[in-house]
């Protein structure tokens, strides 16, 4: 007996309750591809809300998936703080020098407010795309994890060294990056977002060792999850997270993500009840797949993961390439139209 | 070389105990009176240290800080401008289109340790890592990319400086390699490290191909 066809958002709720939906969710976590759906540069595309807005409609309108995405680009969270944007024709906008070039100036630092002009871009793009389709699928906000912002606020060797070698330094800079990224998830959930992804790799075993991770990220997390409000999924950035997914779990996080580098099945396994897997399609090697090895790759994380719900499909580093063809997005969601209705066949 | 000093070092580092690190070169450096301990020690376990990491048995954080130990304590023995470390190829590292240095300070760090001389060109865009690299009349070139757009600039960058220059060799590095490993080949480059241990690897590889 055929289930009737759910909306977006009950199908992405009812995996999370760890239960089978109609079919596999499919979160295209496309950015960049809104402004080739409007014709337009990286640059000119995000200078706008209403850019962002139209775009991720389109997208979804194009591709049948099942969320809106409102993040922008990475360097957004540190643009508010005062650093530069770089900007190229055919990747993400990325960050520039670090805004903070030495530890004292933590001391120092203050939350952006949430009216800077290019938080109140994200928050008006989430809050047109509310409005134009108000319950039909989840919008995901994104933020990046307290934890984990320092590394576009000092640099990644300079903030390794403030880990190890400057505590009170690191605490401080942790209060004050919790204040922020609390004010920024709550504001985008007051704009009309459903749900924050909060990107926290730092905390992946790939950077840190599980150890540091439980006296660092983790209480950083739960702190910080804890007075956001609404549902979080936390996303490690392609990194691993097997050897993290029950100190995840106790973060009050719903989800965690999967790299492709990983099994998608032992995450599914070590997950199972406790969060729902989100992963793990290879966003780089996408870019020179062929159509039969998309519905290959589809297929394959579908029967490792797909059984019993607690699972949503997407790429494994939480934005697709600029390269990665219209054709390639296509075949992925054709592909979970066709393989991933419930009851999955053998 | 004693199998239980190799451990031993690679025991320090990844405790990130600097003296004991420091106390187990210099016994070793006295012992011999040459920069054989240098081969002997301080290559194999920064190789034993990046296999770790590929594999998923330590994290980046813990070869950062192993890298750097070990470039502070080979520096201390065995100077920038010393003859050992610059009678190879000319070499430089540079990251591409980013501001994001990990990688190419852990690259960076573990070759100084294992006595290579290298110039460090920073963060350059395309036009300005021909220009640079022409200049220096550079042998082997290190390119480290975080994006798959830099990767893919990578391209001309090879392009460019191949048609200037055939003899040059260029190794190429960061997380789009790691992600599609076939995609060194594809950008026109000539070895990539997936991990410090094929990095320091592919880097002496073509410096015996070039001597």
């Amino acid at each position: 007996m055929s289930t009737p066809a759910m909306t977006s958002l009950e199908r992405v709720l009812t995996t999370l309750g760890h239960q089978e939906p109609d079919r596999v969710p499919l979160f295209l976590l496309l950015t960049m591809h809104g402004a080739k759906e409007l014709g337009m540069s990286i640059r000119d595309y995000f200078s706008r809300a209403d850019h962002v807005a139209e775009g991720q409609l389109r997208l979804r309108e194009k591709y049948q998936h099942d969320c809106y995405y409102s993040f922008f680009y990475a360097p957004l969270e540190v643009e508010a703080w005062g650093g530069d944007v770089l900007y190229v024709e055919d990747g993400p906008p990325n960050s520039g020098q670090p805004f903070i070039q030495h530890p004292s100036q933590i001391e120092k630092l203050t939350v952006p407010d949430m009216d800077t002009p290019c938080l109140q871009k994200v928050l008006d793009a989430t809050a047109t795309i509310k409005k134009e389709m108000p319950s039909e699928a989840p919008i995901i906000g994104v933020v990046m994890s307290p934890f984990s912002l320092p590394v576009m606020q000092l640099g990644f060797p300079a903030y390794l060294d403030l880990i190890y070698q400057q505590p009170d330094l690191f605490s401080k800079l942790m209060e004050i990056n919790q204040d922020f990224c609390v004010a920024w998830a709550n504001a985008q959930l007051d704009a009309g977002a459903t749900a924050i992804c909060y990107f926290d790799p730092v905390s992946s075993p790939t950077i840190i060792d599980r150890a540091l991770y439980q006296r660092t990220g983790q209480p950083v997390a739960r702190e910080t999850l804890a007075r956001i409000n609404g549902p979080t999924a936390t996303h490690l950035a392609s990194g691993r997270s097997l050897p993290i997914v029950d100190d995840v779990a106790a973060t009050g996080s719903a989800v965690i993500s999967a790299t492709a580098l990983e099994s998608l099945a032992d995450m599914k396994t070590a997950s199972r009840n406790k969060l729902t897997v989100l992963g793990n399609l290879n966003g780089i090697e996408m870019a020179r797949w062929s159509p039969e090895e998309a519905r290959a790759k589809v297929t394959a994380a579908i029967a490792a993961a797909a059984p019993g719900g607690g699972f949503i499909l997407s790429d494994n580093h939480g934005e697709i390439p600029w390269q990665v063809s219209d054709e390639i997005l296509m075949t992925i969601s054709e592909t979970v139209r066709e393989s991933g209705t419930y009851p999955l066949l053998p | 070389m004693n199998s239980g000093i190799i451990e031993q070092f690679e025991q320090a580092l990844l405790a990130m105990d600097r003296i004991e690190a420091q106390r187990i070169l210099t016994r070793a450096a006295t012992k011999q009176q040459t920069l054989q301990y240098i081969e002997d020690i301080v290559v194999p376990v920064l190789e034993r240290i990046g296999l770790k990491w590929e594999q998923g048995h330590i994290p980046l954080a813990q070869i950062y800080m192993s890298g750097r130990i070990c470039e502070e304590l080979i520096d201390s023995f065995l100077p920038e401008a010393s003859p050992e470390r610059i009678s190879h190829p000319k070499i430089a590292i540079a990251i591409l289109d980013d501001h994001h240095l990990l990688g190419k300070s852990i690259i960076s760090s573990v070759l100084r340790a294992s006595g290579v001389a290298l110039e460090d060109f920073g963060t350059q865009d395309s036009d300005g890592l021909v220009e640079e690299t022409l200049k220096k009349d550079i042998d082997i070139l290190l390119i480290s990319v975080l994006m798959l757009a830099s990767a893919h600039h990578i391209t001309d960058v090879v392009a460019r400086l191949k048609e200037q220059k055939p003899s040059i060799r260029l190794i190429v590095g960061g997380a789009p390699f790691r992600f599609d490993t076939e995609l060194w080949r594809t950008v026109g480059a000539d070895a990539t490290g997936h991990n410090t241990n094929e990095a320091i690897q592919a880097t002496w590889k073509m410096i015996e191909e070039l001597s």
